[in-house]
């Protein structure tokens, strides 16, 4: 059974079997526009929690995606590197980042759910 | 209910142009820009707006920008000891690309002057028009007067398919010669068009009366072949079109030779230099310039910004002024000024992004050939 949570920089994370999968929200997807290039961490790359480890560029800026927890990078989504449109088509789904086997699982609880996120948006909209 | 605490400094209020409205009701996202609530883009979003221009015809607001009439029978004189270009050889319903220069040789603006019967019309950048008016102002001999243009509109209508939507609505407009200007109907309004525009492809530039405006631009976005298009995709089509910014690639820190802009300068007045900054340029442009204005093609996917030091061999030779993604190329482009000893198309160069050196090439410009009607 997978869980999805969310962070104040507009990352989703979905811990499922201990391996966290990482990416950008649809609100921050539109936020962003049409997105041009993405630099992923290298898998073995450790993390700290909210380092900036991805870069997300649209066509009229670049912008930071932090590691939502810590841990040891796993593997890169490299559909989205050739295609980086897709975070704008599936931010959620198919658009994901990065996989990480977190350091400590147990600050996932402390990022908020999907309620709290929708609020924290619509709060700073 | 909030109370605002009265030692808050309030933030200057954005104007707005006489098509805020509309923009707003086509869903529009408004950005600061210049001091004005522009359009950054529309639901559509900038790539697909920046391919609407390319490949049919699109509908940018540039309302922003400073228009005025410089009145008087010595005006075009006068406007000549400002900028480079030949204004006073400039025939009637003629358009040119001229800058004011300082008396370096530096851009104070670029600007696009037009002759008609009774004056010569100005347009400038929505950022420097205060600057401009009052750098002109300042040095007008007796019976030339400066007049700001309140409340006007203008309108930039661009694309391969504009002129076929101008023939509908304004032929005597439609069948104007490349930078030539019409005072004329579109639509029913009274309007001054332009041929030209800042995008490198066909079109016109329309300035009409602020309460006529909206009308206009609903007519020019009910034909089939019009979209509206941004600030975004603006700048991402002058950027392929390698047309320089003011603010980015051109400022009161660059002279017009290393800025490319040499082209500017009037055969009459290259004879000459009796302008501002023109004894200094004719110096620059015996000795060359220490730097040059080029275009730069990143070889990875990885645009390069503004701001961004170029490298040979690890040292550096210039900095980017512009840079992005090209949505015609696929590909990032930027432009920038490097030292003239690496200016050369096809030289190698490194862009330092995010501590990692990037190959790039020195390129030529335009990176999309211009489709200006000549």
């Amino acid at each position: 059974m997978s869980e999805t949570r969310y962070t104040r920089d507009h990352e989703w994370v979905r811990l499922d079997n201990g391996t966290a999968t990482v990416g950008i929200t649809v609100h921050a997807q539109e936020a962003l526009g049409d997105l041009v290039f993405v630099e992923l961490p290298a898998p073995g790359r450790e993390v700290a929690a909210a380092e900036a480890c991805a870069v997300v560029e649209s066509v009229k800026a670049a912008s930071d995606v932090y590691a939502p927890l810590a841990g040891k990078v796993t593997e890169n989504n490299a559909t989205l590197a050739a295609d980086p449109a897709l975070a704008n088509r599936d931010a959620e789904g198919e658009g994901w980042f990065f996989r990480l086997v977190p350091s400590d699982p147990a600050s996932f609880a402390s990022l908020m759910d999907r309620a709290a996120y929708d609020a924290y948006v619509a709060e700073n909209a | 209910m909030t109370e605002t605490p009265l030692t808050t400094p309030q933030p200057t209020p954005l104007q707005a142009t006489p098509l805020d409205a509309l923009h707003r009701g086509l869903g529009a996202r408004m950005v600061p820009f210049a001091g004005y609530a522009m359009p950054v883009q529309y639901p559509a979003g900038i790539i697909a707006e920046h391919n609407q221009t390319r490949n049919s015809a699109a509908l940018f607001d540039v309302s922003h920008m400073g228009q005025a009439k410089l009145i008087g029978a010595g005006a075009a004189a006068a406007l000549e000891r400002l900028v480079p270009g030949d204004i006073i050889g400039l025939k009637p319903f003629r358009q040119r690309y001229t800058l004011l220069t300082t008396d370096a040789g530096t851009i104070i603006d670029d600007l696009m002057v037009a002759t008609l019967p009774d004056a010569l019309f100005l347009v400038v950048n929505a950022s420097r028009k205060a600057v401009d008016f009052a750098h002109i102002a300042a040095q007008l001999p007796g019976g030339v007067t400066l007049a700001p243009m309140q409340d006007r509109a203008l309108l930039a209508l661009q694309g391969p398919k504009a002129v076929e939507v101008m023939a509908r609505l304004s032929p005597e407009a439609a069948a104007l010669p490349f930078m030539g200007v019409a005072d004329t109907r579109v639509g029913g309004h009274a309007c001054l068009v332009s041929r030209s525009g800042y995008t490198g492809e066909d079109g016109f530039e329309i300035s009409v009366a602020a309460g006529e405006a909206e009308a206009l631009a609903r007519a020019l976005l009910a034909e089939p072949e019009v979209g509206p298009a941004g600030l975004g995709a603006r700048d991402s089509l002058r950027l392929e079109a390698g047309l320089c910014l003011w603010g980015n690639d051109i400022d009161e820190t660059t002279n017009a030779i290393e800025a490319g802009l040499v082209w500017t300068i009037g055969k009459r007045r290259r004879a000459a230099w009796d302008f501002s900054g023109g004894p200094a340029l004719r110096d620059i442009l015996a000795a060359g310039p220490a730097r040059q204005r080029v275009g730069i093609l990143p070889e990875g996917r990885a645009p390069a910004r503004a701001g961004t030091e170029i490298l040979v061999d690890g040292r550096k030779v210039g900095t980017v002024t512009s840079g992005g993604f090209s949505p015609t190329l696929g590909a990032p482009v930027a432009m920038g000024y490097v030292d003239s000893a690496h200016a050369e198309i096809g030289t190698t160069l490194a862009l330092s992004v995010r501590g990692q050196a990037l190959p790039a090439r020195v390129a030529a410009m335009p990176f999309v050939p211009h489709r200006y009607i000549r």
